[in-house]
């Protein structure tokens, strides 16, 4: 922090985490436009993480868990924030380097600060994923969650990919000494229009916490719970060859079905309308749909699996 | 005698799992070594976060040279004998020798296995020992992850080093493991010397690594982290709470410790010390440090694991606010806890309606108050007023809807005491949330506050009799609901604290608890009245549905009453009915027309209740065997009525163990099993059981009217002694028959040809058997 190299604003540190990867031979890839919970239900992630061809990408993905609005009153507790995802397949072995190398690109120069490699096991119910690892901390914080994806949808990772994800509005609120994310500077201060974290985001913040906790319609909820699993259902079911006669699995769209559940499974939670017993058996039915996504997506061309 | 160093170096090992994996390095290396028939001197093992690492001194140089004698064919023998005798040896003729044999000269072949060079057999070992490493957890990484029999480590295995070191030098190991070839370089700390070194043999890696910053030896490292955390706390005149689970882990985490400390600020010094402690803990590894004037937990020790330019200042500062943080978080459950805790803990009691404890067990409202019943009932019994333990039931886990126990499970108890305080609850009630956990295990504390040790006995009681309805036993090494632990709890309860408990009925009690909230419950399948009838045959399951509750009137005319539905019973309804009844319960009950075809599905009450019974004392006999009390003596002591009072046991089980010590104990045993022997042959030869009668006036010599008075004075003393539960006294009652009993079977032949004298006889001995009986099953003693 006491770098002369340190960012001045939230978004030079996500300018600086793109300038970074895209050197290191990612694709940067934008936001994919469907709520998440978290950067790893990217297809370029899960989907990508499946199959023999290699990958590499980078991105921001805004990413939303509704019981974790604050109203935008916590100081670091937001329902919808930014997670920065880096996957590389297969994992190369300077992994750990070019991570440390992303610290030091956003000021972070582990001569100075205490940067270890803490025991920190992955596991995704809702995708059939695990994989081991690492949280990363700095001073005591966590700032990523560093994964060898070792399953994905129930299937063996061949080859194991490397995901790095980083909670970019933590991190970044530690590199530029700030203690509530809504007094972070979004641009730079010394902008003509100088725009807080808060003046973007605060109105959303309360906007969306009263939404998920009191106002979200359950029986709606559930109603499309029950039509994107169904719809992710008939499309994993279609037949493979369309009336041209080409063959063309859908996995892509299948999936977005299956991220819909999940992301509606969330909903459902915040209003706490699930009981115990029955977010096990919720939680096993995206999961049967990640994995019949999983399974369609190995036998595309860009699974790469025949080659 | 050279020495054999071997370093496995990797992205960072988990801290949990590096002492175990030094240890198996030590000893799968070292094992491998000797069964390919080298030898050492000693061996040790070393870990840090990124290296696994075996120092082995004075290896032998080769493995021995073997030398095997072959006898072959006689040098008459056909030429084909011979020819197939050098195929097997793989000689030439001139190799063999020619000896005397008894029927003349024979051909002797001598095979020599030469000895295999150290490092042929160390790369040999080794590569295996990587291959199969018992890793809790392991992965595969990389382009070689692609194919399925790639290398699998816990975390990926960077570089391995490997050489054998003496006078003329070091040698590498020629080896390579799935693309890593063994060299003899590694690299220091990973920011403060990432260069790589070569090394020559253990003394020159150690001091090396020293210089490039990485303490090799996690006993040194713990032993700075120790040393140097003090010495920071003592200067402002502070403590440092031990905690040898956190240091061992924390310099698992590190290379090169450096402890820094830390202020906690003055808003939060005014949380619980356990909170801080606990917190600080849990997310950060911190160490806790005591005020000794205040007694508050006023500081904290981070170890971080580099030197740095600022001597730590960035690093201290940062961690700093990650604690303000976590503490700000735990200030806001704090307070937001009180305010519940102060209106009387209401919600928390209606919110623990809605929490599963088990989805066959109910709700843990539902467990609350099947233990409140238990403690109730219980309390008499030890001491406690019976209003109050069930209060202190009803109180004890609402913690568990607390935010702070919701973000810190282990505080559960130690949250329940103080919202039971700040509730108005007394001060016996609050200890109750805190103590009735204990005994957690066999070190922990038993509690000894009798409104404590109350809801302790009712929660482990409903937890064994809950997981036995539902057939959750513990099996071989799983034990997932960790009933051993309960079974221990409730024993180390009663013995420590004196108590007498009839547990069957306790058992009893908890059983119908759970049964009838279960049979309240909407997954109520059949309630089954035990009982045959006249030919054997299992009721119908419709005429115990009548027996249960007759339909009325309306419900019949009206048409709503159908014998194939269930009933549901309202829970007193089925209380009372399993209490009347010894009810028993029929789950998934296959009936074909009505009739119960599968009897193995019905579980009675008294069944589970026994089996219980039984895995205590399975449970007893491991404990009193750990203090020394031979399981015979156990096993002759449970076969007694009155075995499910524990403390009763234990006390007759010491007074027979300490009798036994005796020469007149031994003695006296053996008069026992004599009497006890004779008399069963007799009984199942006449098929009878002779039990009375026996009369002095036919007693024929001395030494029969001698047993009949000790026996006279003896049983009325060992029943007095019995039913005071003064087994000391009842022994040395009994001992008092050793001379008569031994003089008795000097003297007397029992099977007499006189029927009316052996009868008599067999009828004295069964008063000697009664007499044993009384105290313990002798027949069951040993030796």
């Amino acid at each position: 922090m006491t770098s002369p190299n340190r960012p001045r604003s939230f978004q030079e540190v996500i300018l600086r985490l793109q300038t970074y990867w895209a050197r290191q031979g990612c694709v940067i890839l934008q936001p994919y436009d469907m709520e998440v919970g978290a950067g790893t239900f990217h297809p370029a992630t899960t989907l990508r993480a499946l199959g023999r061809k290699s990958w590499a990408a980078a991105f921001v993905q805004p990413s939303r868990r509704p019981t974790d609005g604050r109203y935008g009153e916590n100081p670091n507790r937001l329902q919808h924030y930014y997670q920065y995802q880096v996957i590389i397949k297969p994992s190369p072995p300077d992994l750990q380097d070019l991570y440390l190398g992303s610290l030091r690109a956003i000021g972070l120069d582990p001569m100075v600060h205490d940067v270890r490699f803490v025991e920190d096991d992955w596991e995704s119910p809702t995708l059939g994923a695990w994989g081991l690892g690492w949280e990363v901390w700095c001073d005591g914080m966590e700032v990523s969650q560093f994964t060898y994806f070792q399953q994905v949808g129930g299937h063996d990772c061949r080859p194991v990919s490397g995901e790095l994800t980083y909670g970019l509005e933590r991190l970044a609120m530690y590199v530029l000494g700030v203690e509530h994310v809504m007094d972070m500077p979004f641009n730079d201060p010394d902008s003509p229009i100088a725009l807080s974290y808060g003046d973007v985001f605060r109105q959303t913040e309360q906007e969306y916490s009263r939404w998920n906790f009191d106002q979200a319609d359950t029986d709606t909820l559930f109603r499309h719970f029950k039509d994107a699993e169904a719809e992710c259902a008939r499309i994993l079911g279609a037949d493979r060859t369309d009336s041209a006669g080409r063959t063309i699995p859908m996995a892509h769209p299948a999936y977005d079905q299956a991220i819909k559940a999940s992301h509606l499974f969330n909903l459902l939670d915040a209003r706490g309308v699930i009981s115990v017993t029955e977010r096990q058996a919720y939680i096993g039915r995206v999961r049967a749909l990640a994995k019949g996504c999983a399974d369609l997506f190995l036998t595309t061309d860009a699974a790469g699996e025949s080659a | 005698m050279p020495d054999l160093l071997i370093e496995l170096f990797s992205e960072e090992i988990p801290a949990r799992m590096q002492a175990r994996a030094r240890e198996d390095l030590k000893r799968l290396m070292t094992e491998g070594l000797v069964q390919s028939g080298l030898t050492y001197a000693s061996a040790g093992a070393f870990s840090t976060p990124r290296r696994l690492t075996l120092t082995v001194e004075g290896l032998t140089a080769h493995s021995p040279t073997t030398r095997e004698e072959r006898k072959g064919p006689r040098l008459d023998a056909p030429e084909k004998a011979l020819e197939g005798f050098l195929r097997a040896t793989g000689l030439t003729r001139d190799r063999l020798e020619a000896r005397d044999d008894r029927k003349g000269q024979v051909w002797f072949a001598t095979i020599e296995k030469p000895g295999r060079p150290a490092a042929d057999i160390v790369a040999e070992v080794l590569d295996g020992v990587i291959r199969d490493f018992p890793w809790p957890k392991s992965m595969r990484w990389g382009t070689q992850s692609k194919t399925t029999g790639s290398l699998r480590w816990v975390r990926p295995l960077h570089a391995i080093l490997c050489i054998l070191t003496d006078e003329a030098g070091a040698e590498i190991v020629p080896l390579t493991v799935d693309g890593i070839t063994a060299g003899n370089t590694t690299r220091g700390h990973r920011f403060m010397a990432p260069d790589a070194f070569t090394v020559t043999g253990f003394e020159d890696y150690a001091s090396k690594l020293r210089r490039a910053r990485v303490m090799l030896d996690p006993a040194e490292r713990e032993a700075q982290i120790r040393s140097q955390a003090e010495n920071l706390a003592f200067a402002r005149g502070w403590q440092i709470v031990p905690d040898d689970a956190l240091l061992t882990e924390v310099a698992g985490l590190v290379e090169w410790p450096v402890p820094l400390m830390g202020v906690i600020e003055e808003r939060f010094l005014d949380l619980p010390p356990e909170v801080l402690q606990t917190s600080m803990k849990e997310h950060q590894k911190f160490f806790s440090a005591r005020n000794p004037k205040t007694g508050r937990i006023e500081g904290f020790v981070t170890v971080a694991n580099i030197d740095t330019a600022d001597d730590g200042a960035t690093i201290l500062a940062g961690n700093q606010r990650v604690l303000a943080a976590r503490l700000s978080d735990a200030a806001f459950f704090w307070e937001n806890d009180l305010r519940e805790a102060k209106a009387g803990m209401k919600a928390w009691a209606e919110g623990l309606k809605s929490v599963t404890f088990h989805n066959k067990l109910g709700s843990q409202a539902d467990r609350i108050a099947r233990i409140a019943a238990l403690a109730r009932e219980i309390a008499p019994l030890v001491g406690a007023d019976p209003d109050q333990a069930e209060r202190a039931a009803r109180i004890a886990k609402l913690d568990l809807r607390s935010a702070m126990v919701g973000e810190f499970p282990e505080l559960q108890g130690i949250m329940g005491r103080y919202y039971a305080l700040e509730a108005g609850e007394p001060e016996a009630v609050a200890d109750t949330a805190r103590d009735h956990y204990s005994p957690l295990g066999p070190s922990d504390a038993v509690p000894t506050a009798p409104v404590s040790v109350a809801v302790a006995l009712a929660d482990k009681i409903d937890t064994l009799t809950g997981f036995w309805v539902i057939d959750e036993k513990p099996t071989g090494s799983k034990d997932p609901f960790a009933l051993r632990r309960a079974a221990l709890g409730v024993i180390r309860l009663l013995l420590e604290g004196k108590i007498s408990l009839d547990l069957q009925s306790r058992f009893k009690s908890g059983l119908t608890n759970v049964f009838s909230d279960r049979a309240s419950a909407s997954e109520l399948l059949y309630l089954d009245y035990y009982e045959r009838d006249d030919d054997g045959q299992l009721l119908t399951v419709e005429s115990w549905k009548e027996f249960i509750r007759s339909p009325s009137y309306e419900e019949v005319s009206e048409g709503r009453y159908d014998p194939h539905d269930r009933i549901i019973l309202n829970p007193s309804e089925c209380k009372q009915i399993i209490s009347d009844h010894h009810i028993a319960w029929v789950e998934d009950v296959d009936t074909v027309e009505g009739y119960v075809v599968s009897e193995d599905k019905i579980i009675r009450l008294d069944d589970i209740s026994w089996n219980l019974l039984s895995f205590l004392h399975d449970r007893l006999k491991v404990h009193l065997r750990d203090q020394g009390i031979r399981h015979d003596i156990i096993d002759a002591v449970l076969a007694q009525e009155g075995n499910d009072d524990l403390l009763q046991v234990v006390a007759r089980a010491t007074a027979l163990n300490a009798m036994l010590a005796t020469e007149d104990g031994r003695n006296l045993t053996q008069g026992l099993k004599r009497a006890s022997n004779i008399l069963a042959q007799a009984e199942e030869k006449d098929g009878v059981e002779y039990s009375f009668g026996a009369d002095v006036k036919f007693a024929d010599t001395d030494a029969e009217r001698a047993l009949f008075a000790a026996l006279d004075t003896a049983e009325p003393a060992i029943g007095q002694a019995i039913a005071t539960e003064d087994f000391p006294a009842a022994m040395s009652a009994i001992a008092g028959l050793r001379g008569p009993i031994d003089a008795f079977f000097e003297a007397v032949q029992v099977n007499s040809d006189n029927q009316i004298l052996r009868r008599n006889r067999l009828n004295l001995l069964s008063r000697i058997r009664d007499a044993g009986r009384q105290i313990a099953d002798f027949t069951r003693i040993e030796g």
